[in-house]
């Protein structure tokens, strides 16, 4: 599927597009379709979303949702080597799902 | 260390203004961020992969006390309590919010600090010898003539869109210990045959996609003409520099498309030209600098000898001390490599140690490496069991400087938007590898670069040993290259053949140190090793 | 390329001269060799400027091209007329922007014609932000080490 993703304008954090706004977690990113360039467009304008782009991703039976490439999985989580700085530091296994 | 005056005060204080004000206007829609983002750039604010990142300018790596406790600060009134130091002897911060960066920077401008210029295309912050005033083979202090092209290169009218980004490095000594020849221009200050001091001019020098070195364009520029000359250079390259690729972009590629006979000659051209106009600041401007970096009143008939009983201890003078041109003083560098941890990265906690250790032990001056580490550059031999002491309280007191868990490395696919893959867990990986099989010290000086594109941020060319991270169809994957020096024998590493994984890449290092084991003879280096028996010893043992 | 390629004097923005404004059609530098009886003349980014210098004497406005603005040429350009004593008008035109526009004055430009006209309140602030200078250029400003050295 494709989906949206960019940083805030303000704190330039990563978020993804859930359909109604920007989440800061991949797993609430739906499938755009063929929307990707109008949805961005307008979100550009209205400054809610800072160099933005679509992306490949897949969605598993338990609704995670993996995008294609590894530099957007890091961004998903966070840096690598500091997991108590990432979306899950909790959960040291989340590590394998960006590799 | 250099003081601003209201002049300067005033110039960075207006600079925060103008950001402000430029912040403002792309929040309300006024500018589109095409247009934002260079002006953000030039004030170190990059958008990399999880948030804002900003980049603060350390003036030829030297810093005071107070300033070091307010990057501190910085880490934790806007960041999550850390930084990470560069090899440009800068320091990153990884986690800005565009909101605040205004504010940032006016706590800089504070402590006489700034981020001016530290990313865009434009004349960069300018580096130096971190032993700088304290080491014993040099010429002079470079830093004065630095301060003084950091003046003439703040806000140049005519150089702030270049083709591309462009860096200058200052060294006063035969030694070159800040890669001064794989710098966009790079001065080295010398004294002719009449006794003068002057500058010897190194132009069109550089890493990334084409790595090349430095070819002398000048033997002698009197100090007199040295801004002068920096802008006839800046000129030639501002007209004729390619714009048509961002690869090509750099002067390095003007220098070597044209020869270096042709751009030496259109440089003295121009140079010739403007001499007439008079844009040269009197002497009188580097002696009033110079003021600024005398010799801090060192204490004489000081002890030579430290108490080396304590095994650790000695270990760690031996690799981190550096003799000083005083007696009774040493350089000490603080390695922020400890076995396992991400190169060049402190915390807001050790930031502080480390500024009150150089208010306590080294005159209130700190100085930031390209090698990722910190120098306290004049600390008594007499009191270097203390240090040492507070120093391991802090976790600060690794010995291996210029040894393999020394690694530079740069911030890769952890951070960086254009990355290929990670440069940070090899790090890591490497260095527990070489501290768990004890190899570490047995190799000796043996330094490892790691960058995780071909920008080479982390050096990887100019490595002893060099790894640099691909892109394979989506996977990590890592080049091993070896025989690069940045030092005055500069050279550019060599790949070995095709890349390893993660994995992979952490035995081939092991199975290339093995080589140089097994091969050296008296007193060499890896480096030296690689040079005498060449790369086929390595290959056969990496891809048997 | 059509010869006449200039802005037209209600373009000009801001200007920063006593004169009347030039209203001549501006000539590409290769049309301007050509011909003798050109006044005014376009540089582009890959042009040589230093093709003019023996010709100044009867050219009353230079225009300066930014088809984009980060392309830095320009800058170049305008200095090395003012370094060859050139004292008519020249004018940056393309894209030019609030932020440039200090940095062009500094370089020699004293006039604007701006492709998208700019806010005149964001215009006016930057062109009077810098109190000092670091560098010596052709503005007659004197830069920060002459002050400090009187
Ligand atoms: S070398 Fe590449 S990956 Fe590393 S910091 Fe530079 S640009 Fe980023």
């Amino acid at each position: 599927m494709k989906i949206l993703t960019g940083n805030d304008l303000l704190t330039g954090l990563v978020t993804w597009w859930d359909g109604q706004g920007w989440s800061p977690h991949v797993d609430d990113a739906v499938d755009v379709g063929d929307e990707a360039e109008t949805i961005l467009a307008r979100e550009e304008a209205a400054r809610r979303v800072n160099a933005s782009y679509a992306i490949e991703a897949t969605r598993d039976e338990a609704g995670k949702v993996r995008p294609a490439h590894i530099k957007d999985r890091v961004r998903a989580l966070g840096p690598t080597v500091r997991p108590d700085l990432t979306l899950k530091p909790a959960e040291p296994e989340a590590l394998n799902w960006v590799i | 260390m250099y003081k601003y005056d209201n002049y300067d005060q005033e110039m960075v204080d207006t600079r925060v203004a103008e950001f402000r004000d430029q912040t403002r206007r792309r929040l309300e829609g006024k500018m589109t961020e095409d247009q934002f983002k260079p002006l953000r750039l030039q004030n170190g604010l990059y958008l990399q992969l999880h948030a804002y990142m900003l980049r603060v300018a350390v003036p030829y790596g030297t810093l005071n006390s107070t300033q070091m406790h307010a990057l501190a600060d910085i880490a934790d009134k806007y960041d999550r309590g850390y930084g990470h130091f560069t090899t440009r002897q800068n320091i990153q911060y990884n986690w800005i919010k565009l909101e605040e960066a205004p504010d940032l920077l006016a706590d800089l401008a504070k402590v006489e600090m700034h981020a001016i210029q530290t990313s865009g295309n434009c004349i960069r912050n300018i580096s130096s010898d971190q032993y700088a005033g304290a080491a014993a083979d040099e010429l002079v202090d470079p830093r004065p003539y630095a301060e003084l092209l950091r003046q003439w290169s703040s806000f140049h009218p005519e150089f702030l869109h270049l083709p591309r980004k462009f860096k200058i490095c200052v060294i006063a000594s035969d030694t070159d210990r800040a890669a001064m020849r794989l710098h966009d221009i790079g001065i080295q200050i010398v004294k002719n045959d009449a006794g003068e001091i002057g500058c010897a001019f190194y132009v069109g020098g550089g890493m990334g996609r084409t790595p090349m070195i430095a070819p002398l364009i000048r033997e002698f520029v009197p100090l007199d003409q040295l801004i002068t000359y920096s802008e006839a250079c800046l000129r030639v390259y501002n007209r004729y520099g390619r714009r048509d690729n961002k690869y090509k972009a750099r002067i390095k590629i003007l220098v070597h498309e044209m020869g270096k006979d042709e751009y030496a000659r259109q440089v003295e051209e121009e140079f010739a030209h403007l001499l007439e106009q008079g844009i040269e600041p009197p002497l009188a401007e580097l002696e009033r600098i110079k003021t600024y970096f005398q010799d801090p009143e060192f204490k004489t008939g000081l002890t030579d000898k430290a108490d080396r009983s304590d095994e650790n201890f000695a270990r760690w003078v031996d690799s981190n001390c550096m003799p000083h041109k005083t007696p009774g003083y040493v350089a000490v560098t603080i390695s922020l490599k400890p076995v396992g941890g991400i190169p060049g990265d402190a915390s807001t906690e050790q930031m502080h140690v480390m500024a009150d250790l150089a208010k306590e032990y080294s005159f209130d001056e700190c100085r930031v490496t390209h090698a990722q580490n910190i120098v306290l550059p004049h600390v008594e031999i007499g009191r270097l069991n203390e240090l040492y002491g507070k120093l391991a309280e802090a976790g600060l007191a690794t010995a291996n400087i210029d040894h393999i868990g020394d690694i530079i490395a740069c911030p890769g696919l952890d951070y960086c938007s254009l990355a290929n893959a990670r440069s940070i867990p090899v790090a890591q990986k490497i260095s527990q590898r070489f501290a768990e099989n004890g190899k570490g010290e047995t190799l000796g000086q043996l330094k490892l670069k790691i960058s995780g594109c071909i920008n080479a941020c982390g050096h990887h060319h100019a490595g002893h040993i060099g790894i640099l991270g691909v892109d394979k169809k989506g996977t990590e994957n890592y080049q091993l290259l070896l025989g690069g020096s940045e030092a005055e024998d500069t050279s550019l590493a060599k790949i070995t053949g095709p890349g390893f994984d993660e994995a992979g890449i952490v035995d081939a290092v092991e199975k290339a140190a093995d080589v140089y084991l097994a091969q050296r003879e008296d007193g060499e280096r890896f480096l030296d090793t690689y040079r005498r028996i060449g790369m086929d010893p390595f290959k056969e043992a990496l891809y048997a | 390329m059509p010869d006449n390629l200039g802005t037209s004097p209600n373009e000009v923005q801001f200007r920063f001269r006593e004169d009347e404004v030039v209203d001549h059609p501006a000539v590409t530098v290769d049309s301007f060799l050509d011909q003798s009886n050109a006044a005014a003349v376009r540089i582009e980014p890959g042009d040589d400027t230093r093709e003019l210098l023996p010709h100044l004497g009867r050219i009353k406005l230079v225009e300066v091209n930014f088809p984009g603005f980060m392309d830095g040429r320009g800058y170049s350009a305008a200095r090395v007329l003012r370094e060859a004593g050139y004292e008519g008008e020249i004018r940056a035109v393309g894209e030019v922007l609030i932020d440039q526009l200090a940095i062009m004055r500094r370089c020699g430009f004293d006039a604007f014609a701006p492709a998208d006209m700019l806010d005149e309140t964001d215009a006016e602030r930057a062109f009077g932000l810098w109190d000092n200078v670091y560098q010596k250029t052709t503005d007659g400003r004197a830069p920060i080490w002459q002050k400090r050295h009187g």
